[in-house]
């Protein structure tokens, strides 16, 4: 059992080394990748099939009975976003899989992208805080390698200042995991968890924790802290920046939550501030999308505004509106990583990413546009499709509250959203192309992208459809993350009960 | 002794800071690296600086006055961590500043702010690539 709990970083290690030693042989890195990619998404969904039963994984790594050892736990949510990244995962090698004239770039792209699945795949299983500092730094060094793939002045400029702002925000993590050690003796989170919740945490392990959270606040890009993103997901390769966009903010947003329900499960201060941020991070991000007139800069600025959203479900605290914050999550990965897929296709095609120069897709590729219809209108919510009933349970989940201001902030956002996507709409697919239709190329060199891209777009239906089962399964996540009483057990009663 | 270590990391810290704010792009690097010393330090500190010798436990022997080896260890891993990524820093500012010219931060956000050049998968010069098959074919051709 205990190899089933590691494999979700074992297997992209192993995948990584073997494409490191399989360097000069370029296509069966791409075999060893694309296996190792369909390993993770089925041990992502033997994990979601065992959380389903009500089994919580764990393990205490290297034989060290926590709180000494590194203590790993996989329980509803975990198994969910492992799965989760195993898709995303998947969709970005096959994207990757485009035929190639540098074959040095592509054949690195396979190695770092599994290296970055690691990293993020070790973030959502550990229970350690140094453990996860560690994880946070693999998938940061994957990122970098990855953002700058393919070099040119723009994706350079890029590059360093993603470089450095999310240094800063990793150091800012590492400050605060010392003194969280200072004060509380302890990186356990379970052992945290019971310190916070008994009431006994000295004011000093408080503030650490908030300093922890300002950290994460910037790797999730909340409001003030957001301004890097927008400023480098544009520049990196499309397949580059759909994994971007679809799993990395979302690390933080999964180690915010794993913290603020572990330690205050109640509504208290730090929700109230959470509230704020989140309702702002809403309406700044979808604003600052308006003003945006290339494909990629639009939707990153909506990666901003979407975060705010799972921001208010953890804010609010309830019980539904944890539950509406873990669905908006599975939701939110495969619909904005598919919307980068589209735009990186459709700019392929058009020749350019900027929309006053894109054009004639709906006449040209109906599918396209089909695709596209899909994941965007769900992104702003529009029923039957996934992103409405994450909305749907939010604003219900605000207004059994008495945060009617904050539903109404999620629904403005909503429309705002469906405004953005509607541009895109018809300035790429609806109007005519600037230099005519013989201006758009279908090179069918995108076959697997394409194929990526569909199923995405398949799941985000499904998500939709099923979403009565999906919501089950959310609802019992926030009950595990209101009572973790696996984190607590690898404490108090170390070696198992 | 702990006073020491801490005034000497807030000291560190500042001088980081101080660095990383400015326009210059080798000194907002050298700030980050600062900083994560100073980070270091602090980490480090947080164990405190009580026992006097190292903790080495072996099956029949405990030291009398160990020191705590747990910041140690994890700042063992925060310095090799922050190596590598101070390394990778200085190669991306070295192309950035010789191959492209940008030395400064204001530089920085007017180049990435810059409309996308268009055909923008040049950067992997497929399209160019594409070309130069069909001219290849053209050649053939003829």
């Amino acid at each position: 059992m205990s190899a089933l709990v590691v494999s979700p970083v074992v297997i992209p290690l192993v995948t990584m080394l073997i494409g490191v030693v399989l360097r000069p042989y370029h296509q069966q890195v791409k075999v060893v990748s694309v296996i190792g990619a369909i390993a993770l998404v089925l041990v992502g969904l033997r994990l979601v099939g065992l959380a389903a039963d009500d089994v919580v994984l764990s393990a205490q790594l290297g034989g060290w009975q926590a709180p000494y050892g590194i203590t790993v736990v996989i329980d509803r949510l975990s198994a969910a976003m492992v799965a989760i990244t195993g898709i995303i995962g998947l969709a970005t090698v096959m994207y990757g899989l485009v035929r190639e004239s540098n074959p040095d770039v592509l054949r690195n792209f396979h190695v770092f992208v599994h290296g970055l699945l690691a990293g993020v795949c070790g973030a959502f299983i550990t229970a350690d805080v140094f453990n996860l500092y560690v994880w946070f730094e693999v998938l940061l060094i994957g990122s970098f390698a990855l953002i700058a793939l393919g070099g040119g002045r723009r994706r350079l400029a890029g590059t360093m200042t993603y470089l450095v702002l999310n240094l800063l925000a990793t150091l800012v993590f590492l400050l605060s995991a010392g003194l969280v050690y200072s004060s509380t003796g302890t990186l356990n989170m379970g052992e945290l968890g019971l310190i916070f919740r008994a009431g006994e945490a000295p004011p000093a392990a408080t503030m650490a924790v908030v300093l922890m959270l300002l950290s994460f606040a910037i790797k999730a890009a909340l409001f003030p802290v957001f301004g890097w993103l927008p400023a480098s997901y544009h520049v990196a390769w499309t397949p580059v920046s759909a994994l971007f966009a679809g799993l990395l903010t979302k690390v933080g947003v999964y180690a915010m939550i794993r913290l603020v329900t572990l330690m205050w499960p109640e509504y208290g201060y730090v929700h109230e501030v959470l509230l704020w941020v989140a309702c702002a991070t809403m309406l700044v991000g979808v604003l600052g999308a308006a003003a945006q007139n290339e494909i990629r800069r639009i939707l990153s600025f909506h990666i901003v505004s979407q975060v705010g959203y799972m921001i208010l479900g953890l804010a609010l605290a309830s019980p539904l509106a944890i539950a509406g914050a873990v669905f908006y999550l599975i939701h939110h990965i495969v619909v904005k990583a598919n919307l980068f897929f589209i735009g990186g296709i459709a700019a392929r095609m058009t020749g350019s990413e900027r929309l006053a120069a894109m054009g004639g897709l709906y006449a040209k590729a109906p599918w396209l546009a089909i695709l596209f219809a899909i994941p965007a209108l769900s992104l702003a919510g529009i029923p039957p499709l996934s992103g409405f009933w994450a909305k749907f349970v939010l604003v219900k989940a605000s207004l059994a509250d008495g945060f009617w201001w904050a539903a109404g902030v999620a629904l403005l956002t909503g429309i705002f959203t469906l405004l953005s996507m509607s541009k895109i709409w018809n300035e790429t697919f609806l109007k005519a192309h600037p230099k005519g239709e013989q201006a758009i190329h279908d090179d069918g060199n995108l076959r697997w992208g394409w194929w990526a891209v569909s199923g995405l777009a398949a799941l985000t239906v499904l998500i939709g459809l099923g979403a009565g089962p999906v919501m089950e399964y959310a609802v019992a996540a926030a009950g595990q993350l209101a009572a973790p009483t696996t984190y607590f057990d690898a404490v108090t009663h170390p070696g198992g009960r | 002794m702990e006073w020491l270590a801490a005034l000497t990391a807030g000291g560190l810290a500042g001088i980081g800071m101080w660095l990383l704010l400015d326009r210059n792009l080798i000194r907002v690097v050298l700030g980050v690296a600062i900083l994560g010393n100073a980070i270091n330090l602090g980490v480090l500190t947080s164990g405190r600086f009580s026992g006097s010798e190292a903790a080495f436990v072996t099956a029949t022997s405990v030291p009398p006055d160990p020191a705590n080896p747990l910041p140690q260890a994890l700042v063992l891993t925060a310095i090799v961590i922050g190596f590598g990524l101070f390394a990778f820093a200085l190669a991306v500012l070295k192309s950035v500043r010789e191959s492209h010219g940008i030395t400064t931060t204001d530089r920085v956000t007017e180049v990435t702010e810059q409309e996308a050049p268009d055909d923008e998968e040049v950067g992997l010069q497929v399209h160019q690539d594409d070309a130069d098959r069909h001219h290849d074919y053209e050649e053939v051709k003829r």
